[in-house]
């Protein structure tokens, strides 16, 4: 014992709490995001007209632009973690260097979103749909943004040195993050922009 | 009576406690460190919520508001139900004494995530400091910050949201820590039927705050987002619903009072079987019906709401889901009970604070069924009655429960004990005090008086006079507690490393316990429980 | 109307809320006798008496039979008071055909009643005595409550949304309202009253123009009407008439004393600037007092706002 209270002496332990961490984690996204959710059903039932109406005001294109950017980010994902499962540590800070690049896509083509439903008046006030359009699209931004600090982290770790295949826990485990960013999306997107 | 062995010996005198400096403890990542600086700033937290309620009770004197006024009143008791609710007794047992003994009940030297664990205490201060900076404009919205009320309001309820927040992501954090911690580092032996109570307590309450917390964030976010960017869920005039506050608010606060009342009820469960000189009767089914509490809880939350224009058909299922979550707690009083038969029991301060829980449990818990009627719960909602119920709960529960811990594991935190005959003072005070306090709330809420209320109709004084004399004498039992506390830890006679005989793997380590708990990693053969021969 | 534990049940409805109370609080002491009686008893009969006894306790670890028996009545007993709870409330609320609807809505911190036939009134509801009434119920600014202890009956009223109470009065008789959401700092004096009355003299009272306090309005001096009026259209909810102040200024001694502005100039409060504060109150803010006093202007018809300049003369 290091004496350290802070260290676990067995890697294999630590990995699985790691990863049951980051599980469990992941559950309480679930419920925060649930929550929005159900608001978004709750007046989705109240209002359908004015949901059917508001939500072609939404630019499907840029929606999908920014499907097909988080979709590839997460296949970056899964290749760095490939890599680092390989021991190929560059690797893994490259394609993790793609996927924040990607991700500062998606958050500047929300920016673009935002200004111009700004310009056409459209506020977090204007109605309950875009209250939940900008508070569920705000809510997931700020988690991509929050994401792409974790994984700028993870890119820290293996330019010390500190990743291998023996050890690529902080990596697996924020990929297991970024994934859950990218599926929350996968159902923001077709609930907003896409279902009349 | 095997079990925890012969007990470690103190190696250098201090054990965890050894250290000194600021920067020993305000970046320690030792869980026992963490542990006692959230029982210490709970506690304040206690007594200045406690404050509080005297101020309430002195303006209570009188059917007019003489000392304060309306709003001074009604500001009062919006702070001691914030304050006490989320800066004391949802943090104090889980958060102060859970994180302390966890990793010593399942023989390990810390949590899975001793960083994670400073931070959920860092994150819990900076919750505090912006809940008291909201100070400065002060709400009158009750703990309960019902819309559009508290979206309108002028008072700082956009900053407090934020407090509430940063104080629910510590909560999660800790919940988070502690169901890796006990899946995860569990001593070689120690199987989850081998698990103290206490445990599966514990497990049962981080399972609550994991799901339940989130939800609360959410609503607070909202509610600050309607009063930042004009949202409007809960604005009728934006075409929201007020109601749709309530679902989501109490989505959480109900089974927030699990989390509240479970670890308490493991504290019991540890309490009653070691001054029993028994085993706990029914450990299964007490595991178990932690489990189903906890569960069963996530479904009950609309009977805080029978009265605000739910449909009869939501109203009828709450009302039935909230009758069978009573049961898993009727069989843990039912078990505890059992546990004294045939045994052989002292009544040192753990344990009068343990059959307390009990004895005031059983009041609260019996005059639930009141308000999971529906019929009567229209009569008795938001009147006295619901106070005097959640006091006999929460207080009578909880803060028993975790006065139990307290004296209980005085001893192995400290490594001193406290003077028992002012233990046992503090409590017959605390006992009376109570009852007086609270119990003349059932009453006068049958009669009608209505919560919140600042002034009341003159029919309603005699019982209020007789609570605020009531609420004196538990003040003063406080203090005397108190006092006794802070007398133990400054000149308590040393304490053995086992003074109760117990036979859980805390009372293995010294007391105080070293750094890293134990010298060796135990190996568990048996549950924890093993008080009394085999011959019945 | 109070007996010792309760308001008097003021309908039958009333009585059978009253009869599951008394049935949950018998079964409720029942156990609590069985379970208190049994730790009290346990404590007390198994105290360690020697030191050395505790080595002869048995190691019972459970009884899977309790166990089944001690979840299985009280799962029984429970599902009992739920569907008796659920049976009275349904019953409670089933509107009687034929009820009167009387439209209620509160805003900080009064009432604001409503007839069928346009007759208004505040903080003072009159029914028939022997048929049924409907409340139809809302809130103009925040959720406030709508509490007859009298009948066992509550219900919220919500800004946006109207919600129903129906009470079958059957025994005239004044009974009380609470608000019991909280709303504000006049929360605890938004007070109201259901004044039942027998047919006839309700039958006289909508007669002479329904006018809130009854009585025959005409011959009566301005000022005794006009003390009337404060009393029940919620003036002093926020106005004391002396001693601790409320929200607003209190009304001794306000007549002819100079009252001091937001805005820094002064006014003598005359018969013009008390007949204003009723039914233009933001025009003239009184210094230090919350810019809040909603309008009386629809409530309070110009004669009864001069009987109530007339009362508050005789306030010294």
């Amino acid at each position: 014992m290091s004496g350290q209270p802070g260290e676990h002496t067995d890697p294999a332990v630590a990995f699985e709490a790691a990863k049951l961490g980051v599980w469990t984690f992941l559950a309480t996204e679930v419920l925060l995001f649930g929550a929005l959710f159900t608001a978004y059903t709750v007046f989705r039932i109240k209002y359908p007209e004015m949901f059917r109406a508001e939500h072609a005001k939404l630019d499907r294109v840029l929606g999908a632009v920014n499907t097909v950017v988080l979709i590839t980010s997460s296949l970056m994902v899964v290749l760095g973690v490939d890599a680092i499962k390989r021991g190929k540590a560059r690797l893994l800070e490259a394609y993790f260097g793609a996927t924040i690049l990607l991700a500062a896509v998606f958050l500047l083509v929300k920016y673009t979103e935002y200004t111009a439903k700004f310009h056409h008046g459209l506020y977090p006030d204007t109605n309950i749909f875009f209250s939940l359009y900008y508070m569920m699209t705000g809510l997931h931004g700020i988690h991509v943004l929050l994401g792409m600090g974790v994984l700028s982290y993870v890119i820290v770790l293996s330019r010390r040195g500190r990743l291998s295949e023996a050890w690529c826990t902080p990596a697996e485990m924020s990929g297991l993050y970024w994934h859950f960013v990218d599926l929350v999306w996968i159902y923001l997107f077709p609930l907003l922009y896409l279902i009349g | 009576m095997t079990g925890v062995g012969q007990p470690e010996t103190e190696r250098n005198g201090r054990g965890y406690l050894a250290e000194r400096g600021w920067r020993s403890w305000a970046f320690t990542l030792d869980h026992k460190r963490i542990g006692a600086m959230y029982l210490w700033t709970t506690t304040f937290f206690f007594l200045v919520g406690g404050v509080f309620a005297l101020l309430l009770r002195l303006e209570l004197l009188s059917p007019q508001a003489r000392y304060f006024g309306n709003h001074a009143y009604n500001v009062f008791f919006t702070l001691h139900g914030s304050m006490m609710i989320f800066l004391f007794i949802i943090p104090a047992i889980p958060s102060g004494l859970g994180n302390f003994f966890i990793p010593l009940h399942i023989g390990a030297r810390d949590v899975a995530f001793p960083r994670l664990n400073l931070a959920s205490y860092w994150v819990f201060a900076a919750g505090f400091l912006v809940i008291i900076g909201s100070l400065v404009a002060p709400m009158d919205t009750g703990w309960t910050f019902y819309t559009p009320y508290s979206a309108k309001s002028a008072a700082a309820v956009t900053t407090l949201s934020l407090g509430i927040f940063l104080i629910g992501m510590s909560s999660i954090l800790t919940g988070l820590n502690f169901i890796v911690t006990i899946h995860k580092l569990r001593a070689p032996g120690m199987t989850w039927h081998r698990l103290p109570l206490f445990i599966w307590g514990m497990y049962s309450t981080s399972i609550i705050q994991v799901i339940a917390t989130p939800v609360v964030g959410v609503t607070f976010l909202l509610l600050a987002a309607e009063r930042i960017f004009g949202v409007g869920f809960f604005d009728p005039s934006k075409g929201g619903d007020p109601v749709l506050f309530q679902h989501f608010f109490w989505f959480y606060s109900h089974p927030v009072v699990y989390v509240m009342i479970l670890p308490a009820m493991g504290i019991v469960s540890e309490v009653i079987p070691v001054f029993s000189r028994k085993p706990i009767f029914g450990y299964t089914a007490i595991a178990y019906s932690s489990m189903a509490i906890a569960l069963g809880g996530f479904l009950v939350w609309g009977h805080h709401m029978f009265t605000s224009g739910m449909s009869p058909l939501a109203n009828t299922i709450f009302s039935l889901m909230t009758f069978f979550v009573a049961v898993p707690t009727a069989v843990k009083v039912f078990n505890w009970t059992a546990t004294l038969y045939r045994g052989s029991i002292t009544f040192e301060a753990p344990m009068l604070y343990a059959l307390t829980f009990i004895f005031l449990f059983i009041v609260g818990g019996l005059t639930g069924p009141f308000l999971g009627a529906l019929a009567t719960n229209v009569q008795l909602h938001d009147t006295y009655f619901v106070v005097a119920h959640f006091h006999y709960t929460m207080m009578g529960g909880t803060v028993m429960g975790f006065f139990a811990g307290l004296h209980y594991w005085f001893p192995k935190m400290t490594g001193r004990m406290l003077n028992e005959k002012v233990a046992r003072a503090a409590w017959a005070l605390i006992f009376v005090g109570f009852n007086v306090t609270f119990f003349t709330m059932f009453i006068v809420g049958v009669r009608g008086m209505p919560r919140r209320y600042a002034e009341y109709l003159p029919k309603f004084q005699v019982e209020n006079v007789i609570s605020t004399i009531g609420s004196a004498v538990l003040a003063l039992g406080i203090l005397v507690m108190c006092w006794n506390l802070l007398q133990g830890l400054r000149k308590g006679a040393p304490a053995p490393a086992n003074p109760w005989r117990a036979l859980s793997l805390e009372w293995k380590a010294a007391s105080p316990p070293e750094t890293e708990n134990f010298h060796e990693i135990p190996v568990v053969t048996e549950w924890p429980y093993g008080y009394g021969t085999t011959k019945a | 109307m109070d007996n010792v534990l309760a308001f008097g049940a003021a309908s039958s409805q009333a009585g059978r809320v009253d009869a599951l109370f008394i049935m949950i609080a018998v079964i409720g002491g029942f156990f609590f006798f069985l379970t208190q009686g049994m730790l009290i008893y346990f404590a007390v009969k198994y105290r360690r008496r020697r030191p050395d006894r505790d080595n002869e306790t048995p190691a019972i670890t459970g009884s899977p039979l309790l166990e089944f028996l001690w979840i299985l009545i009280p799962s029984i007993v429970v599902v009992v008071i739920f569907y008796y709870g659920w049976r009275v409330y349904t019953d409670q609320r089933i509107p009687v055909a034929g009820a009167t609807e009387v439209h209620v809505n509160a805003r900080q911190w009064m009432y604001e009643i409503r007839y069928p036939d346009g007759r208004t009134a505040i903080n003072e509801i009159r029914v028939p005595a022997g048929k049924p009434v409907k409340f139809l119920l809302s809130a103009s600014d925040v959720l406030h409550g709508f509490y007859l202890p009298d009948f066992r009956v509550k219900m919220d009223m919500i800004p946006g949304r109207v919600t129903t109470l129906w009470v079958q009065p059957n025994r005239p008789g004044s009974y009380q309202i609470f608000c019991t959401v909280y709303c504000g700092t006049g929360h605890s004096n938004m007070l109201a009253r259901l004044i039942v009355m027998p047919q006839g003299e309700y039958a006289e009272w909508v007669e002479h123009g329904g006018r809130e306090g009854g009585g025959s309005g005409e011959r009566e001096p301005l000022a005794v009407r006009g003390k009337r009026i404060v009393e029940s259209a919620g003036c002093l909810s926020c106005h004391a008439i002396d001693g601790k102040e409320k929200i607003g200024p209190n009304f001794g001694g306000l007549y002819g004393s100079k009252v001091p502005l937001e805005g820094g100039e002064h006014v003598t409060a005359d018969e013009e600037f008390l007949r204003e504060s009723i039914v233009d109150p933001g025009a003239k803010v009184v210094k230090g007092y919350p810019n809040v006093m909603p309008t009386f202007k629809a409530t309070i018809p110009p004669e009864d706002v001069e009987a109530v300049v007339e009362y508050l003369k005789t306030l010294k």
